[in-house]
């Protein structure tokens, strides 16, 4: 850690400027640790101690009245089918939804690397656009699009297709979610890639070329590999992102119809509306230790560079 | 928009964009000119327009009476547009004063972060201390903590310091986070150390180095984590719904998120008119500042 070597007459000197440079350092990162105790580090472990607790809302004057309970929201929480079930949707929606995001932004990102020569930024503009804007005014606006009358069935109808009542059917709800959020995160995933893409080596691929491989040939055996490290990071962040789903099925569907939208987001945030602190809390941590263990996978996916 | 990356610690995104920099400026000769072909413009196009059709659509929408959306088939074009959408929503719903909480709450979080921010980042880039790794471990750590996590325990924390409906407790929970500090290092840490040693040299303690020297440096890092804080403000919904309990203190995505599922939820034009006054700021900040994104994306992986 010491960068000083100190040497025997300046050795009291080098130590009393190291301990002052620790001094100062910490002086620079004062505000920002005490917000971060405060704000961020407390309430993670807050949250944990509090889901060993039966803490309701009735509780927060009285401090005092709150008991150790040990697992036992964790038990009525896994006894508990709606949440069984906002575990699978939110699964559901992170196992379809991050490959197909995946696979698009790849896509539109070779698409845009190898055979466009003009209107690269019109395009990397458009597919980034639904990033930057927020979710819930969007889900309002695919609440619409999405109603039975709404402009995707009337874009159906030319082709002879009826639609569903995307948001109100059990089998169309979830799936129409996904829709939405592939189409809100292709942006992200379409920069990492282009950036990703740079740096597959192009005498490789002129290599291969050389000795007569396709374009389908090339893509496997030299751009995937090459692209190994960024298609994982991508794959990671997006999933984490997908875990938390909470703005669609709360503007969109309120996690119906029958619950087929019900995201462990919502149903923590559910409980919490009810006043049921401490259980919603335990609803978090299952949460965030599935957030916990796909970012352990990335820092060790990441972390194996060479 | 040069000499942003140089360490080793950069993300894979980020090191694959510097070296996209490096590689489009490199020998043209080795380098292919791509072979436009025309069916990649359709695909493309098509994809394009429907990315940007549900913009049009709220667009649109906003300008249509609620009788004219009712009928079906619906008419893309508004047969006879109308503002009126937009005057309900800033007379008889309060969305001027949504628009002031938000622009409030999201200058205030923008300023912390961009002031505690560098100051980490520069101790964790230019300064060697004892703890060094650990802050850093901590800010590494927390990188991917969701608010969905720690909103529960906050809240408590928030009621007991009395602050529940008001601007601190909306505020205090995001002047800082630790994609922001990171930001920040990375940045840093590609300024050449000479400078800091000649500042040293010309007796300068290590906050005028950092206030006169450094910082002015950080000019692009700055712009970048600015425009990320005040969007990611700008969109926030979690926190802002758990804390403003009374209208006066909505955030617009609060504001319109619960409208949309109350009594105005039939009110297609004017729900559209209120997502059109949460987007389009927005989306022009982008479109004018767009190179700041990516490079955002580049330095840090993370939207």
């Amino acid at each position: 850690m010491a960068t000083l070597v100190p040497q025997a007459p300046a050795r009291a000197r080098a130590s009393r400027r190291s301990r002052h440079a620790t001094f100062v350092a910490w002086g620079f990162a004062a505000p920002f640790l005490i917000l971060f105790l405060v704000f961020m580090a407390g309430p993670i472990v807050a949250s944990l101690m509090m889901s060993f607790t039966d803490l309701t809302t009735r509780d927060l004057q009285t401090p005092f009245n709150v008991n150790f309970v040990g697992f036992e929201n964790y038990a009525q929480l896994f006894g508990d089918p709606r949440f069984v079930r906002s575990l699978l949707n939110t699964a559901v929606f992170v196992i379809v939804g991050v490959p197909l995001t995946m696979a698009v932004a790849l896509a539109v990102a070779l698409a845009l690397n190898t055979g466009i020569a003009k209107f690269r930024t019109v395009f990397r503009v458009g597919y980034y656009a639904p990033v930057v804007t927020s979710i819930v005014a969007i889900a309002i606006v695919w609440r619409f699009i999405l109603q039975p009358d709404g402009l995707l069935n009337g874009f159906l109808g030319w082709f002879g297709i009826a639609g569903p009542d995307w948001l109100q059917s059990t089998t169309w709800a979830l799936p129409s979610l996904i829709l939405m959020a592939v189409w809100r995160n292709i942006g992200t995933l379409m920069v990492i890639f282009l950036a990703g893409l740079q740096g597959v080596p192009k005498e490789h691929h002129e290599a291969a070329m050389v000795d007569g491989a396709n374009a389908f040939q090339r893509f496997g055996n030299i751009t995937i590999p090459a692209m190994r490290p960024t298609l994982l990071f991508a794959a990671v962040i997006t999933g984490i992102g997908f875990l938390q789903f909470f703005e669609e099925p709360f503007v969109m569907t309120r996690g119906g119809p029958l619950d087929a939208t019900l995201s462990a987001a919502m149903y923590t945030f559910n409980q919490f509306g009810f006043g049921n602190y401490s259980y919603a809390s335990a609803a978090s941590y299952v949460l965030f230790l599935a957030i916990v263990a796909l970012s352990l996978i990335q820092f060790r996916l990441l972390g194996k560079k060479d | 928009m040069s000499a942003t990356t140089k360490d080793t610690e950069v993300s894979d995104a980020a090191r694959d964009a510097a070296s996209a920099r490096s590689t489009s400026t490199g020998s043209p000769s080795r380098r292919r000119r791509p072979r436009p072909r025309w069916w990649l413009y359709v695909v493309l196009t098509l994809g394009l327009i429907a990315m940007v059709m549900p913009f049009v659509w709220m667009l649109l929408g906003s300008f249509k009476t609620t009788a004219e959306i009712r009928q079906y088939p619906t008419n893309f074009w508004p047969i006879e547009p109308t503002l009126d959408n937009y005057t309900q929503l800033f007379g008889r719903l309060d969305f001027a004063t949504f628009f002031t909480n938000s622009i409030i709450v999201a200058v205030f979080v923008t300023l912390g972060n961009i002031v505690f921010s560098s100051m980490v980042g520069y101790a964790l880039a230019k300064l060697e201390f004892r703890g060094k790794k650990l802050l850093f471990v901590l800010v590494l750590g927390t990188l991917m903590v969701p608010g969905v996590v720690t909103f529960v325990p906050l809240f408590v924390l928030t009621a007991n310091l009395g602050l529940v409906n008001s601007y601190p407790g909306m505020i205090l929970p995001f002047l800082i986070t630790p994609l922001g500090v990171f930001l920040m290092r990375q940045f840093m840490l590609s300024l050449p150390d000479d400078i800091i040693e000649a500042a040293r040299i010309d007796g300068a303690g290590e906050w005028r180095t950092f206030l006169s020297v450094i910082m002015p440096l950080c000019g692009p890092a700055v712009a970048t984590l600015t425009i990320l804080t005040f969007l990611g403000s700008w969109n926030n919904f979690l926190w802002p719904l758990v804390v403003a309990t009374s209208e006066d203190k909505y955030t617009l995505p609060v504001a319109l998120a619960l409208y949309s599922v109350g009594q105005n939820a039939a009110q297609y034009g004017l729900m559209m008119a209120g997502a059109v006054v949460v987007v389009v700021p927005v989306l022009l900040i982008f479109v004018v500042l767009q190179r700041y994104f990516v490079q955002g994306i580049a330095l840090t992986g993370i939207k």
